[in-house]
């Protein structure tokens, strides 16, 4: 695959909070199609990452480049290219005086202007896919935390995203409701969804991801496929942390 | 249910006995509670106190705009606001500072003064300017709060939808604020409600006025009872509508809590 034709490519990209360097001349590129893993520590980077490809954190130095356009250009219109990204939080983030559908909706009829009448008959369907159609007319509140992140998943899918950035999405849910929110993903990846994926669910990594790609200080130590990196890690940061993780039981 | 019934009804009863058997008691109710004179200066009062309620309602349809204005002038993101957000602060910091009672002495008798063309000259009207400005500085913190506890996540999860700074303040941010902070607006719009009273001092005659006027003429203070019944009678629905509209939000979006 060509430079040019990778849905997402990161040139050089650092940032800085205060005095501590979060992500430091990081290269990374997305191919159409692709599910690419991020793992690594707490305090690694991949949520600052995520959220500066999807222009929530302005990046100090560098290029994120999206389908051919360079969206941190100064004069890029941030609104407009959010609208092409989805991104689901680990904590949901569902608007909670807002019923599951007009969670839903609120994007497309708000930032896209799309009538109302088509922007519900196509959340419904999403929801009805993702079976959360009985779910429509109720407050975030009052569903499961499984049911809350595949709301917030559906949510971004609701825009059309051209790439969906998942920020440890089952991190704050309990282990039996995890699956749930699993199998949606699963499902958008063999749909074909362009996906960058901030996890800690290990095995599920392996299982999804085309690459999977190792950070350490805010810089990617390691990429490459799952079984490559998983197994036969050749960095001795990326061999510790598996270690670690293996030791809690996690992979 | 029934035991806070009993325990109310005793309660009131030792409460009516201990004022009714003080020495002074006999001279109290027939310069407060004489109940010939309520009734009399009753219709008067009353009239005179639809000037108050226009002078509140008038307010606070205006405060509730103005003061959100204020107050999303002062969250106003980034360098560039600087200016707006410190003139903001500089408004809210002014008149909580200054006491209502010269703002209103300042504007009722110092605006019409300047005898400026296509200006009002009424001293209602302000009056009305001066409760307006004050207690928008107020109604402003109020907003500004209730913007602040909302999380910041909030923002994020709108942005993320392609949603403007606009739209996620209109749809997003401010619903969630204006719920939560009800309680302490209800609580300055009382404040206000009786605050009309003071507008007495430039002269128009409203529902405390005319108390005056009638316990002169009666040499009785009952008129100011009756005055203060009406106070009170106006809050009261307003407190218990409130309560209402909490509890009903919470229903809506609560399934579980703790039953009480």
């Amino acid at each position: 695959m060509s430079s040019n034709g990778a849905a997402l490519r990161l040139e050089r990209v650092s940032k800085s909070f205060g005095d501590a360097r979060v992500l430091k001349d990081v290269e990374l590129e997305v191919a159409e199609h692709e599910v690419v893993c991020l793992i690594g520590a707490s305090g690694s980077g991949k949520s600052t990452l995520l959220r500066c490809v999807n222009l929530l954190e302005p990046i100090d130095e560098g290029r994120i480049v999206l389908h051919g356009e360079e969206i941190t250009a100064p004069t890029a219109d941030a609104n407009r290219i959010r609208r092409r990204i989805g991104i689901v939080f680990q904590a949901f983030n569902l608007f909670p005086h807002m019923t599951v559908l007009r969670n839903v909706t609120l994007g497309p009829t708000r930032a896209l202007k799309k009538p109302p009448a088509e922007a519900e008959a196509e959340a419904t369907a999403l929801l009805e896919r993702f079976g959360l159609a009985d779910k429509r007319g109720e407050y975030p509140d009052r569903l499961s935390g499984g049911q809350q992140q595949r709301v917030a998943i559906v949510r971004a899918l609701a825009m059309q995203p051209e790439l969906m950035l998942l920020d440890e999405v089952t991190s704050a849910l309990d282990p039996e409701l995890i699956a749930e929110v699993l199998n949606v993903i699963r499902e958008l990846a063999q749909a074909g969804m362009t996906m960058l994926i901030a996890t800690h669910e290990m095995s599920f990594a392996r299982d999804i991801a085309n690459r999977i790609c190792f950070l350490d200080a805010g810089a990617i130590l390691e990429q490459g496929p799952p079984e490559e990196i998983l197994t036969r890690p050749k960095e001795p940061r990326t061999q510790q942390f598996l270690q670690r993780i293996i030791e809690a039981g996690r992979l | 249910m029934a035991i806070a019934l009993a325990s109310t009804v005793v309660f009131l009863a030792i409460a009516a006995v201990a004022v009714t058997a003080s020495p002074g008691w006999p001279a109290v109710r027939k310069a407060f509670f004489n109940g010939h004179i309520f009734a009399s200066s009753f219709p008067d009062i009353a009239d005179a106190f639809l000037v108050n309620i226009r002078l509140f309602c008038i307010a606070e349809a205006v405060i509730l705009v103005f003061a959100l204005v204020i107050a999303i002038l002062r969250s106003l993101p980034g360098p560039v606001f600087f200016p707006i957000r410190a003139l903001a602060i500089l408004y809210t910091d002014f008149f909580r500072g200054v006491p209502t009672i010269l703002v209103l002495y300042i504007l009722g008798f110092g605006a019409p003064a300047l005898q400026l063309t296509g200006v009002p000259t009424s001293a209602l009207f302000w009056g009305e300017v001066a409760l307006v400005l004050v207690y928008s500085a107020y109604v402003a913190e109020v907003y500004r709060a209730g913007i602040e506890s909302v999380h910041g996540s909030q923002e994020a999860a709108a942005r993320s939808l392609g949603l403007t700074h606009a739209q996620t303040l209109r749809f997003v941010i401010l619903p969630q604020a204006v719920r939560r902070v009800i309680p302490p607006l209800l609580n300055d719009f009382i404040g206000l409600q009786k605050d009309t009273a003071l507008v007495a001092l430039l002269g128009p005659i409203e529902a405390f006025r005319q108390s005056q006027i009638d316990a002169e003429g009666a040499f009785n203070y009952t008129p100011y009872l009756v005055t203060a019944v009406l106070f009170v009678l106006l809050t009261i629905p307003l407190a218990r509508l409130t309560d209402w509209l909490i509890a009903r939000d919470r229903r809506r979006q609560l399934a579980s809590g703790v039953g009480r």
